[in-house]
């Protein structure tokens, strides 16, 4: 009875059952994967609940103040909320009177164009998680590939060493120039300007971080190789393919899995350094990056165009990483069995 | 290892060679143009005058040999020269790389700028290794704490948060907020001239650098700090660690001695890395704070299309990655007896 | 070293100076210190080996020309005694040279005399074909340059010049000391890195220190020809960072006393100015914000006949009624309100200033009228597609709308295409980074010169008052094209023998009244003819703190014009 209860028990457990298992213990991680969920709903959901269009140019309406500033008004707060339009501020000065005003139209907001901050943030999401998304796997399976082929077949460590030291020594604007201006109008013709524009970002981004991924991964390799388990399997005569996915990967996840937290706020951010410098999307295309870096001039006008990409950048970051933890945790398996 | 060191030496001047090439032939055929910020009633036809007085018009291999000449021959030359104060051939007429925009040699401006970024970046590097390293070690010794968790918080939120902006919160926080004379008030723009002679004046030095400092110190402790949690905890689960307490080793000795100086390893290349961007400058705070450093000068010079200057500059940053990938790597076999270049 | 020996000797003499003078109220260098900030640093203090506006600003400190602009646009004498005309006889009666009376008594800093010859010597620099030197306009047409004795110089020009005032007038056209730049003439220009950083002038202020790209210190000019100024004994220069910080800096923090070209979001501004740290002031010249509309046909398919007269009309901007459509759906005035605040009004010229230069007739673009722009398209033909855009005979109105990287333009470019979408036309909109926007790189299809696109928007303008060169830039002879390089000002590919007699009579009319109305003709035929869309004419912007006295903003020549005037009040 007892054997047969731990044969159906045994039969029941798989790897990826154990790893979720671990994974569902670790509380940071379940928070931060719900709190990812919920971003990651509200930027695909979004802009279909919330159809303001973000590129409407609300003149009128513009450098609006949050909904939350009514509770700043005092004894007015119900009729602010009630009736924002109605509420003349405590500021007598006509000039501030003007720029102080609030809208349910813009309830978080609005920019110096009366462009309507929720309806861009939620559609800078998307592209911000897209291109954050995709850059960091392009320069996680470049730098892991690259790390572990230099650290396990000495033949081919040291040009594959030089080649990362070409590419951390490039000078980085001046090359986006460069494939810009090559690729621009190629792209854009095949995919239409905004696809066009997105392969070239996440390729420039992605081709342009691998290398500390690479070193690191490098690094922990050449230790690996001369632990005994390595040691063993190539004395059985394992192929290498198989001692690399076997038994290596698995032994390098932890700093691949920082480099891939680490990466996908380093290509957000990288993201709203190229639209800075009209190297990235049109003007016109809102993303979280440029949404900070817009809002940066306003911070003393309306602190509101800095915090909310700001803190949708910060989650964002924070609950990868949470993530990336819990995995790293549920993949290691000396800790996944106590 | 002396051996392994030699050998790699030998092969830097190559890599070096071809990488100056690839700079080059990035800058060269990059789209933009050392007149293109010019005021616009600059017609036309001088513009394109310009350019020929700059030597444009020349093919790009006889660009490039003539800065290899200039950089590798006349310049070391000009510096030997200098030194013992000798002249060494024609040194009046020997054509030293010059940048075009300010038409002085380059190696010139970059010796003018080094102290500042030293200074300030330098002292940034040393503020965030003090800072992440013990929380590093702290966080991964006492996983899931609260201090754990806070570290995790406040270091996401360093690395998530761009210099553009902590910058300027600074600065309106510390040189706006803050009144001019309160003790707490900070200087907003670095003054490149001060020089340090006394006690108040580095006093003053210190108040100048505390908020760029800060800055860079906060988005690269982040960094610096998971990395080190992250190398920590992948050797406390290790079995020599359960090998150690066994022995009865003091708790203190495992963690320091033992455990401590294997999580080095990864974190040590991430270091020694980072050493050249000390060299680099920092682009985004340099210009916020006005330290006008080296980051400031090869934007300056990539903006202005000023490619003696950045070639010059890139290159000998590209001398201090490759140079300091070989640090890493020989530390890499001094801290870690098992692996063998050999 | 010699240099930094000899700085040493005047700085102390400069000092002995002053506590000689103590007594007296208008001691030179009774105000300390002043620091002015720029947010590009200054990269030479040499303006013939650099166009740019920090470079030239700086280097006014230290050197002048013989005449100058008053802020009205007035010509004044600097170093000449006075302002040559015919009446006066400096101006030969066949406009073909021209004699300047040097003011006698004036000294460089190093005590020596300022002669006739140095501006003989600057001359020759400046036209030595070798030299590089980026103000040959101002010398365009000069055969000669002849001292006839220490205190009179005569330019003689190669054909009548109605316009006689190029060389030696204005900030770009500084006088150098010949005994310093003897050995820097022609190929050896860039390298006399000694002299560029440290060159000696008659102006207020001599340079102590020079830091390249980043910051200037300056001291008073003990041999100045007042003296009783400048009031301040010191001056720093500071470069780098961003305009918004660097009106922050004077207007917030109170950390420096003047900032240059504050093109800041108009409300940020006028909120830092309510620190009450200093004051913002706004001056307007000739420079206009406006779009040039392609003539010629941009289309990826023509291969190298693309933007070219060759390669065939435009599809539909050709079409005038499109022109006129499109230039009409424009709110100029919301454009200058949110981008431009006090530096910028609307405005339907591309020659809005001197003020004798300024035609009304085209008046009816300064208000919005939706309405009548797309009245004016349904009536040439143009009709709504599915999609709401407007097609005739398979033609889109469908618009490829570039310009530089930069804050404020960006701003334009969204207004403009949100207000075109009512008129049913499509625009995608495209930045591209100043450097090679401007730049003129034969292998970069990104180029305004190229203008490989149907729109474009920049600033342009045009030095001192007179317009003559600038209305040039519209003639057939100015199209960019792979013949020549695309080395050319007349973006548009404009084209119209009519326009080309006016430029011809132009540069053979001398009175100034009849120059006027020949330039208001020919700007009034560019805007009829709608190969430009101006928007907004643009003014300068800068702040200075309160306690900084005497700053007259000048936009006609160096912003630092008067620095010798400023003082240190309450």
């Amino acid at each position: 009875m007892t054997s047969a209860d731990k044969q159906v028990e045994a039969k029941n457990r798989s790897l990826w059952g154990d790893v979720w298992s671990q994974f569902r213990t670790h509380k940071g991680a379940m928070v931060g994967m719900v709190v990812f969920s919920i971003i990651l709903f509200g930027v695909t959901a979004g802009p279909f609940l919330w159809k303001t269009d973000p590129q409407y140019l609300d003149i009128r309406a513009k450098n609006t103040f949050p909904m939350i500033s009514c509770f700043f008004t005092g004894s007015q707060i119900a009729q602010c909320f009630s009736d924002p339009t109605s509420i003349k501020f405590f500021d007598p000065d006509a000039e501030v009177l003007e720029r102080i005003k609030v809208t349910w139209a813009h309830p978080i907001g609005s920019d110096q164009l009366g462009r309507d901050l929720l309806a861009q943030l939620l559609q800078g999401g998307r592209v911000s998680l897209a291109v954050g998304m995709t850059a960091m796997l392009l320069s996680l399976v470049l730098g892991t590939v690259a790390g572990v082929v230099a650290g396990y077949f000495k033949r081919l460590d040291g040009p594959i060493m030089r080649l990362t030291d070409l590419f951390l020594a490039l000078p980085l604007l001046p090359l986006l120039l460069v494939i810009i201006m090559l690729f621009r109008d190629t792209l854009r013709n095949a995919f239409g300007p905004e696809t066009g524009i997105f392969l070239l970002i996440v390729f420039i981004i992605g081709i342009t971080s691998w290398m500390q991924t690479a070193r690191i991964v490098r690094g922990d390799v050449l230790a690996l190789k001369e632990r005994e388990f390595i040691l063993a399997a190539n004395s059985i005569g394992t192929p290498s393919k198989r001692i690399i996915t076997r038994h290596i990967l698995p032994n390098i996840l932890s700093p691949i899995m920082v480099s891939a937290t680490l990466g996908v706020a380093t290509a957000i951010i990288t993201e709203s350094a190229l639209s800075f410098l009209g190297l990235g999307f049109p003007s016109d295309f809102p993303t979280w990056g440029r949404l900070l870096f817009d809002g940066t001039t306003f911070i003393q006008q309306s602190p509101a165009r800095v915090i909310w990409p700001g803190l949708a950048i910060s989650l964002t970051v924070l609950s990868v990483n949470f993530i990336g933890d819990g995995l790293r945790d549920a993949l290691d398996p000396r800790i996944r069995g106590r | 290892m002396l051996n392994y060191t030699i050998r790699r030496l030998m092969f830097t001047i190559p890599t070096l060679l071809f990488i100056s090439f690839v700079i080059f032939l990035i800058l060269d055929l990059a789209p933009n143009d050392p007149t293109g910020n010019l005021p616009m009633t600059i017609p036309p036809e001088v513009r394109e005058k310009i350019r020929i007085s700059l030597g444009l018009d020349a093919p790009m291999y006889v660009r490039y040999l003539l800065w290899c000449k200039q950089f590798f021959i006349n310049e070391p030359l000009n510096l030997i020269g200098e030194w013992f104060n000798i002249c060494i051939g024609a040194c009046e007429d020997r054509l030293r790389v010059r940048s075009w925009a300010t038409r002085s040699p380059v190696v010139d401006l970059i010796a003018e700028r080094m102290p500042q970024t030293l200074w300030v970046v330098g002292m940034s590097y040393v503020v965030s290794i003090v800072i992440a390293l013990p929380i590093g070690v702290i966080s991964a010794y006492k996983q899931y704490s609260w201090f754990d968790q806070i570290g995790t918080f406040v270091s996401m939120i360093g690395f998530s948060i761009p210099t553009f902006f902590t910058g300027v919160m600074l600065i309106v926080i510390f040189s706006v907020w803050v009144p001019n004379d309160s003790i707490f008030w900070l200087p907003s723009i670095y003054d490149t001239t001060h020089k340090v002679t006394d006690w108040s004046s580095f006093w003053f030095q210190m108040r100048q650098m505390v908020m760029p400092v800060m800055v860079l110190a906060l988005y690269n402790a982040a960094q610096l700090s998971r990395f080190m949690r992250a190398s920590m905890l992948d050797n406390l689960s290790q079995d020599y660690v359960r090998t150690a307490r066994a022995k009865g080793l003091k708790e203190k000795t495992v963690l320091l001695v033992h455990v401590l100086r294997n999580s080095m390893i990864p974190v040590v290349t991430v270091i020694a890395l980072s050493v050249p961007q000390v060299f680099g400058g920092a682009i985004i705070t340099e210009q916020i704070f006005r330290v006008n450093g080296l980051g400031q000068l090869l934007i300056i010079g990539i903006q202005g299309a000023d490619i003696p200057l950045v070639q010059t500059l890139t290159f000998v940053f590209a001398v201090l990655i490759v140079l300091f990938n070989l640090v890493a790597d020989i530390l890499y076999g001094l801290l870690d007896p098992r692996i063998r270049y050999d | 070293m010699k240099l930094t020996h000899f700085v040493a000797t005047t700085w102390s003499v400069a000092l002995m100076s002053t506590s000689a003078l103590a007594g007296s109220h208008l001691a030179q260098g009774r105000d300390g210190n002043v620091n002015i900030i720029y947010w590009q640093a200054v990269s030479i203090l040499n303006p013939f080996l650099s166009g740019g506006t920090k470079d030239i600003d700086a280097s006014n400190l230290i050197l002048e020309p013989l005449a100058r602009y008053d802020q009205d646009g007035n010509m004044v004498p600097w170093l000449a005694t006075e302002i040559p005309t015919v009446e006066n006889g400096g101006v030969s009666e066949d406009l073909t040279s021209i004699t300047w009376n040097i003011k006698p008594g004036i000294k460089w800093s190093d005590g020596t005399d300022f002669t006739a010859a140095d501006v003989v010597f600057t001359a020759e620099y400046c036209m030595n074909e070798d030299g590089g030197c980026k103000q040959t306009t101002s010398f365009s047409d000069v055969e000669s340059v002849v001292a006839d004795d220490d205190l009179t110089v005569t330019v003689t020009f190669t054909k009548p010049k109605p316009f006689h005032y190029g060389a030696f007038v204005g900030g770009t056209s500084p006088i150098l000391q010949a005994a310093q730049f003897k050995d820097c003439v022609g190929a050896a220009a860039p390298n006399c890195t000694e002299q560029n950083f440290n060159p000696i002038g008659t102006g207020p202020f001599m340079v102590n220190e020079f830091r390249a790209n980043d910051v200037v210190t300056m001291v008073a000019n003990p041999n100045y020809r007042d003296p009783s100024k400048p009031a301040f004994a010191s001056l720093t220069f500071k470069g780098g960072g961003d305009a918004a910080s660097a009106g922050r800096a004077v207007l917030e923090t109170g950390e420096f006393d003047y900032a240059w070209n504050l093109q800041i979001d108009p409300t940020v501004l006028a909120d830092m100015a309510e620190a009450g740290n200093g004051t913002v002031v706004s001056s307007f010249g000739t420079a206009v914000e406006r779009m040039m509309v392609n003539m010629t046909n941009p289309s990826a398919d023509l291969g190298d006949k693309r933007s070219t007269l060759e390669g065939g009309p435009h599809p539909f901007l050709s079409d005038p009624a499109v022109r006129r459509a499109l230039s009409i759906a424009i709110d100029r005035n919301l454009l200058a309100e949110v981008g431009y605040g006090a530096a910028g009004t609307a405005t339907c010229n591309v020659v809005p200033a001197p003020t004798i230069y300024a035609s009304t007739a085209n008046d009816e673009c300064l208000v919005q009228n939706i309405e009548l722009a797309n009245q004016v398209l349904d009536d040439a033909g143009w009709a709504r597609g599915a999609d709401g855009i407007r097609e005739k005979d398979g033609v889109r109105l469908s618009i490829l709308y570039q310009t530089s990287t930069n804050a404020v333009r960006q701003d334009t470019q969204a207004l403009v295409k949100q207000w075109w979408t009512e008129i049913g036309v499509e625009t995608e909109l495209k930045n591209i980074d100043a450097a090679v926007f401007f730049g003129g790189d034969q292998s970069s299809p990104d180029t305004f010169q190229k203008f490989f696109a149907d729109i474009e928007m920049y600033t342009n303008l045009f030095d001192g008052t007179d317009p003559e060169a600038y209305m040039n830039s519209w003639t057939c002879a100015e199209i960019p094209s792979p013949e020549n390089n695309w080395l050319g000002s007349n973006m548009p590919r404009y084209c119209n023998a009519d326009y080309d007699a006016l430029a011809t009579e132009l540069s053979e009319t001398a009175a100034i009244e009849d120059r006027a109305r020949i330039v208001m003709k020919m700007n009034d035929m560019l805007m009829a003819e709608g190969a430009m869309i101006p928007l907004v004419h643009r003014g300068r912007v800068s702040a200075h703190a309160n306690s900084l006295n005497g700053v007259i903003l000048n936009t006609w020549d160096s912003e630092m014009w008067n620095a010798a005037d400023w003082t240190r009040g309450e």
